[in-house]
């Protein structure tokens, strides 16, 4: 059964490339900002803590939506002053970018959390190691400390990638020419909603299953040798 | 900040943020209701009555609330025998679309946690329940459900905060709940920066407020208590 698409299919396979690359380029901003969010959090500086336990309160706090359209619409100022300082005349904020640090704030606010839990499961005694075999701190965490955090973060990013998978369905808001917004343009030409949001729909469950086959390919890589215990 | 005209739209943040604890009230107790046989069922172990709700839930968990939003308020009226129904009139309403895909949406996810604190109780009390001669659906009511409703609190609670954040999308389908309310002042007042902030602002009182009661609830059915194995 393949619904009639009235030519609209290389349409909604850009907006499908769109998609993927914003939740991409949002996953990375997000990951960098999750993980100095939690070493925030744990740091012994009590400001230092308190940034980070402030930005994941906030951020988590109030609806992605209202990000996207604070981000996109509530800058405009900003980024023009800025803009004039660099001496380039009507800096703006293009919607896709407006959407990376929309999506990637979110995202960066619960995934301090979880890299957080990861960074407190990992028994001190590793710490303790390596300082008597004499790694600096730097090579103490990237070594030692950042390899374990990653297998057991794993699990809890690859739940928060589904939901920025879905929201970045919101960018279609602000004009990007992703998946939702390609379908509204196909129905405003076609006059089939049900039919193209259908499809989105059914695009959308494709995204989030080939995300999640790949999730549990990059968790048994991560996981090698460890025996997983019986629920 | 321009103090006089953010008192001046006090009054409709106001309405409007009614309008927001409405769609998330109406659609996480209607929700709740429409899950618990969803998650019993999903929890079962025969193929044939689990498999429905799989599907249900998967598709609801796997798709954008938005595009649940768009097929619900935009899509029905592709069909002539929907526009010609009793129905009509609701499914016409940006209100009650938004109330009855919200409604579907987090039934998928609070069936889910159901499930999950359905297979959380300690087999044993169930076990202990069915030895004390109760029949199997007594066990349900009077230990298993009592038992996984404290199990899937916490959850739950997550759940309303979740649908709180999700609410926003209503905007998207005209009503002026607090975002489209924000996005509509700010598009009359060129306040872009001031209205989203307010609004963010009562979005994390909500919230806080939200969290505060989910923390007496749990203290009053001793949730705490109950978690010792």
């Amino acid at each position: 059964m393949i619904p009639d698409l009235h030519g609209f299919g290389p349409a909604l396979v850009a907006g499908t490339w769109m998609t993927i690359q914003l939740a991409l380029t949002s996953l990375a901003l997000g990951l960098v900002l999750g993980l100095l969010g939690a070493l925030a959090k744990t740091s012994p500086f009590a400001v230092l803590r308190w940034l980070g336990g402030t930005y994941s309160t906030i951020v988590r706090g109030v609806p992605e939506l209202l990000w996207v359209l604070l981000i996109y619409f509530g800058t405009i100022n900003l980024v023009r002053w800025v803009g004039g300082l660099a001496g380039i005349d009507n800096l703006a904020l293009s919607p896709f970018t407006a959407g990376t640090i929309a999506l990637g704030l979110c995202f960066g606010a619960y995934a301090t959390e979880v890299f957080r839990g990861a960074l407190l499961a990992i028994p001190t005694g590793h710490r303790e190691a390596g300082l008597a075999l004499g790694l600096s701190k730097h090579h103490i965490f990237l070594r030692l400390i950042l390899p374990q955090m990653w297998r057991l973060a794993l699990p809890g990013l690859g739940n928060l990638f589904m939901i920025l998978m879905k929201d970045t369905a919101l960018v279609s808001v602000i004009g990007l020419e992703e998946i939702m917004r390609r379908s509204q343009i196909a129905v405003t030409a076609s006059k089939e909603p049900f039919t193209f949001y259908l499809v989105a729909a059914f695009i959308y469950l494709c995204l989030t299953v080939v995300a999640m086959i790949g999730m549990h390919f990059l968790e048994r890589r991560a996981g090698r040798g460890f025996v997983r215990s019986a629920a | 900040m321009s103090w006089e005209v953010l008192i001046r739209w006090l009054p409709s943040f106001a309405d409007a943020a009614w309008l927001t604890l409405q769609l998330v009230g109406i659609s996480v107790i209607a929700g709740l209701i429409f899950a618990i046989p969803l998650g019993i069922a999903r929890s079962s172990r025969k193929f044939s009555i689990r498999a429905l709700p799989y599907a249900y839930i998967f598709f609801f968990r796997g798709t954008p609330l938005l595009v649940q939003l768009f097929l619900v308020y935009y899509g029905l009226a592709q069909f002539d025998a929907v526009r010609q129904s009793a129905l009509w009139p609701y499914l016409r309403d940006p209100y009650w679309c938004a109330i009855i895909t919200m409604t579907m949406h987090t039934a998928a996810y609070i069936a889910e946690i159901i499930r999950g604190a359905i297979q959380n109780v300690p087999p044993g009390e169930i076990e202990a329940a069915r030895a004390l001669g109760m029949s199997r659906s007594q066990a349900l009511w009077h230990i298993i459900l009592p038992r996984a409703m404290r199990i899937g609190l916490p959850a739950y609670s997550n759940e309303v905060i979740l649908m709180l954040k999700a609410s926003a999308l209503a905007s998207t389908i005209t009503l002026l709940e607090l975002t489209g309310m924000a996005r509509k002042i700010a598009a009359r007042t060129y306040l872009h920066e001031e209205m989203f902030l307010t609004a963010g602002l009562i979005y994390l009182i909500i919230a806080f407020v939200l969290m505060q009661g989910f923390k007496l609830l749990e203290r009053w059915l001793r949730v705490d208590a109950c978690q010792g194995r």
